[in-house]
């Protein structure tokens, strides 16, 4: 084999890697993203029932419950729509009232949600960006709260 | 005082390592001995400096002092004492600095054991790992501050998040951050070399011990991570394609492609300037990684916003030392000789097709963890790239891969006989085969792709057991001369099988947690059960008891399988006064095949219990080949011709052993 060649056949099998990732890539990006929804924008963009989505809000104060087979069931809200989620699981550690939650699944055809993942991380002060935005955009961001604390924990630091 | 001096030592240390970037930089361009002489005697002080900040960092969190404000925000005076020591690092401030130490210290080490480098090398090489320090050390001093004092003094401390007080995550950062600074050692190296303009044997003989303890710990690190998430989250996953988790995934596979790659810039002279570019990319990858979980870029991009001064640096540095080092690559990199020409089928070859499967994978990593936050910076949709991403790209890439490895220790340098590799490898094929029928014929219930993941995880280890048998002679010579061949076998050859079966065993407990999980979840009082893939889970009784912190809700779960009692499992609800969180404690059981996962949730009325449970087949194998593959890197790092300050000439080491041992 030349030199030529051989140097060929190392570019045809880079490009062949190339292109399968190139291509898997392609091909997961059809149906393998999920797009985040305040529940303002599940009733106003009159999201598919079916579709996974990520829901993201406050969970609503009192609609926190624990039903006899196990699943849990509690309200999510931007303050301006709310929505119904069920959730079959132990709800994570950090999982509270008022504070904000992004739950994964899709809607059911009577208008409830059905998540089979929910999140609530980090520590009790922070607050998933999208939700904060999902508020903000409702009106209903009280600013100091969530974040000022968050900065506080991690930000400032001015030195003497 | 104690604190002040810490952020005095600490200050001096960035002038120390200031001077430790310029000077030796300078002397060897001037080849002016007393110039570069500096570099060591630097490294050296700067690891003393840095060490003495990190230990008043450490002592004010010992004695509670809450005057400290990082100890008021991350300890309280309750903590169990491994908690107070690894809440020096739970923390943002606290984990630069262990960041910063482990630097100096890799850099000492060079300093220490590096006499025998060309005096210009081990000069730029220390002269480079500096700036890295400087720009750490500035990062910290200025925006990131660990020894701010509170004036008055809280009485008590506020806690650490009750996530991280666990023993296997107190000590998961250190292995990480080992990792990715390790990296910072071979970034330092080829940078030095592409300033030299020279790469050559005993560059990369410099170079692969870095690579391999890089990689180790990573291993080590990120398998830690994936243990804790399991037992500790309640969702019996091990990996969850978290950004956070792809941060450390994807230095880990370009610092695997960077392992295998050195090996052939020091055995053959060739894939140089492919090396240097790894080198530059795995360490670019792991600052990157630092600093998307560090500066919370990661759960948004606007997290710059909460803090611009602290991003806006994070940018600087990245941008510095990523875009600095590939522009001085492109400028230096085409002047480099290569050399060592090969057959396509060939080791050189085999090794090279990992390398770009791997990079592949990389990419496919980076593309799904950073789209979501480019397409959010430019105010698009708000989207989650989740599992099923990864799953359709990730895993194709991996398992063309796995099936290629067992195959390259087969192949010899320059030209390699494809059809007499094979041949060997029959024996490993039949097993993968008949692990498949079997797993088709006792697991019909599972996905059908699982039992040809079960045969490529047999593949891989009877492939590896393979070429040691063959580098034996097993049973073509008498037992005692294998014996003795497995003696004077090169350890990095006993290690290279080690890992690449701790793959194989790895890959068999991700198949078979993933296609073969049996779940349940139930409300039960007090003496009801409940069936799970053939085990009887009876909740005795649910109490309260006390920890040195928390207080704890504890189920107590009876396992039974048919009348034989197997087990009493004690999950727990934590609540931490102090942190006002909670924190679920999984019972888990183990029988070294599966586990038995059980948590314990909220009340579900009529004083009933909410549990769910798990049998996690074959779950443990996943860190136990971990833990495998890290030991077969530490095998290989102790091999004499890898120790560091064993020089061996090129030439007799060359033509010393016919069996290449890697």
């Amino acid at each position: 084999m030349t030199r030529k060649q051989r140097r060929a056949a190392f570019i045809a099998v880079g490009l062949a890697i190339l292109a399968l990732a190139v291509g898997l890539v392609l091909y997961a990006m059809r149906d393998s993203i999920v797009f985040f929804y305040s529940p303002s924008d599940v009733v106003e963009r009159e999201v598919a029932p079916g579709q996974r989505i990520r829901l993201g809000g406050l969970v609503e104060t009192g609609s926190v419950e624990t039903l006899s087979d196990g699943a849990a069931r509690f309200n999510v809200t931007d303050m301006v729509e709310t929505i119904t989620v069920s959730y079959r699981g132990i709800l994570p550690d950090l999982f509270r009232e008022n504070q904000g939650v992004i739950a994964e699944g899709m809607l059911l055809e009577d208008g409830t949600f059905a998540a089979d993942t929910v999140l609530a991380k980090h520590d009790e002060t922070y607050m998933p960006p999208e939700v904060v935005d999902a508020l903000k955009r409702g009106g209903n961001w009280q600013g100091e709260g969530a974040e000022a604390s968050h900065a506080e924990t991690y930000g400032q630091g001015s030195y003497p | 005082m104690i604190v002040e001096i810490g952020h005095f030592a600490l200050v001096l240390a960035l002038a120390v390592a200031i001077a430790q970037t310029a000077v030796p930089m300078l002397g060897a361009y001037r080849r002016d001995a007393a110039l570069m002489a500096i570099a060591g005697p630097a490294a050296l002080l700067q690891l003393a400096l840095v060490s003495l900040a990190f230990a008043a960092l450490t002592w004010a969190f010992l004695v509670s002092d809450f005057s400290l404000k990082l100890a008021y925000d991350n300890s309280h005076s309750a903590k169990p004492l491994i908690f107070k020591i690894s809440g020096v690092w739970g923390n943002h401030e606290g984990s630069m600095v262990l960041w910063v130490l482990i630097l100096a210290l890799f850099g000492a080490m060079v300093a220490l054991f590096g006499r025998n480098l060309p005096d210009t090398l081990r000069a730029r090489v220390l002269s480079v790992q500096a700036s890295i320090a400087v720009a750490f050390l500035l990062f910290i001093v200025l925006t990131s501050n660990p020894f701010i004092r509170l004036d008055p003094a809280p009485f008590e401390g506020t806690g650490l998040n009750p996530l991280l007080q666990d023993r296997a995550l107190a000590f998961h950062p250190p292995w990480l951050y080992a990792g990715y600074v390790g990296y910072s050692m071979t970034f330092s190296f080829a940078v030095a070399a592409l300033i030299e303009g020279r790469v050559d044997a005993s560059w990369a003989r410099w170079v692969r011990p870095w690579a391999l303890a890089a990689w180790l710990s990573l291993t080590i690190g990120i398998a830690m991570g994936s243990w804790w998430a399991y037992y500790t989250l309640g969702w019996g996953g091990f990996w969850f394609w978290d950004p956070v988790e792809n941060a450390s995934l994807m230095p880990w596979i370009v610092g695997t492609a960077l392992l295998h790659s050195a090996i052939v810039a020091e055995k053959r002279g060739a894939l140089k300037s492919w090396t240097l570019l790894l080198a530059i990319i795995a360490f670019s990858l792991s600052l990157l990684g630092t600093f998307l979980v560090r500066s919370g870029v990661l759960t948004s991009v606007h997290a710059f916003a909460v803090d611009p001064e602290r991003g806006i640096f994070i940018l600087g540095i990245l941008i510095f030392f990523v875009g600095g080092s590939l522009a001085l690559y492109a400028w230096r990199a085409p002047l480099l000789k290569t050399g060592g020409i090969f057959a396509p089928a060939s080791r050189e070859g085999a090794l090279l097709v990992n390398n770009l499967l791997l990079a592949a994978a990389t990419a496919a990593v980076f593309f799904g963890t950073l789209y979501p936050l480019l397409l959010d910076a430019v105010n698009g949709p708000k989207i989650t790239v989740g599992p099923t991403f990864f799953n359709l790209t990730f895993v194709p890439i991996f398992v063309v891969l796995l099936l290629l490895v067992p195959f390259g220790p087969f192949l010899g340098w320059k030209r390699a006989d494809i059809q007499g590799a094979a041949e060997r490898l029959m024996v490993a094929a039949g097993l993968a085969f008949v692990a498949m029928l079997l797993a088709y014929a006792f697991m019909w219930e599972g996905p059908w792709l699982a039992p040809l993941g079960m045969a490529l995880a047999v593949w891989l280890v009877a492939g590896a057991a393979s070429e040691i048998a063959w580098r034996i002679k097993l049973f073509s010579v008498p037992l005692t001369e294998s014996m003795a061949r497995a003696r004077r076998s090169p350890r990095a050859a006993w290690g290279m099988a080690l890992a690449h079966g701790g793959l194989g065993i790895a890959v068999a407990g991700i198949v078979g947690v993933t296609a073969w999980r049996a779940e349940t979840i139930v409300a039960l009082a007090p003496g009801e059960s409940t069936q799970l893939a053939g085990y009887t889970l009876t909740l005795e009784a649910v109490g309260m008891r006390d920890g040195p912190n928390f207080e704890a809700t504890t189920g107590v779960v009876r396992i039974d399988r048919g009348d034989r009692f197997v087990a009493r499992l004690m999950p727990e609800k934590r609540r931490f006064p102090a942190e006002r969180q909670e924190k679920t404690e999984a019972g888990i059981h183990t029988n070294w095949l599966s586990d038995i996962y059980v948590v314990l949730g909220d009340v579900a009325g009529e004083g009933k219990w909410v549990v769910r449970a798990y049998r996690n087949a074959l779950a443990p194998w996943i860190w136990i080949g971990g833990m495998i593959m890290a030991i077969g890197g530490a095998i290989s790092l102790t091999d004499r011709r890898l120790r560091v300050g064993a020089p061996v000439s090129a030439k007799t080491h060359a033509g010393a052993r016919p069996v290449a041992a890697e």
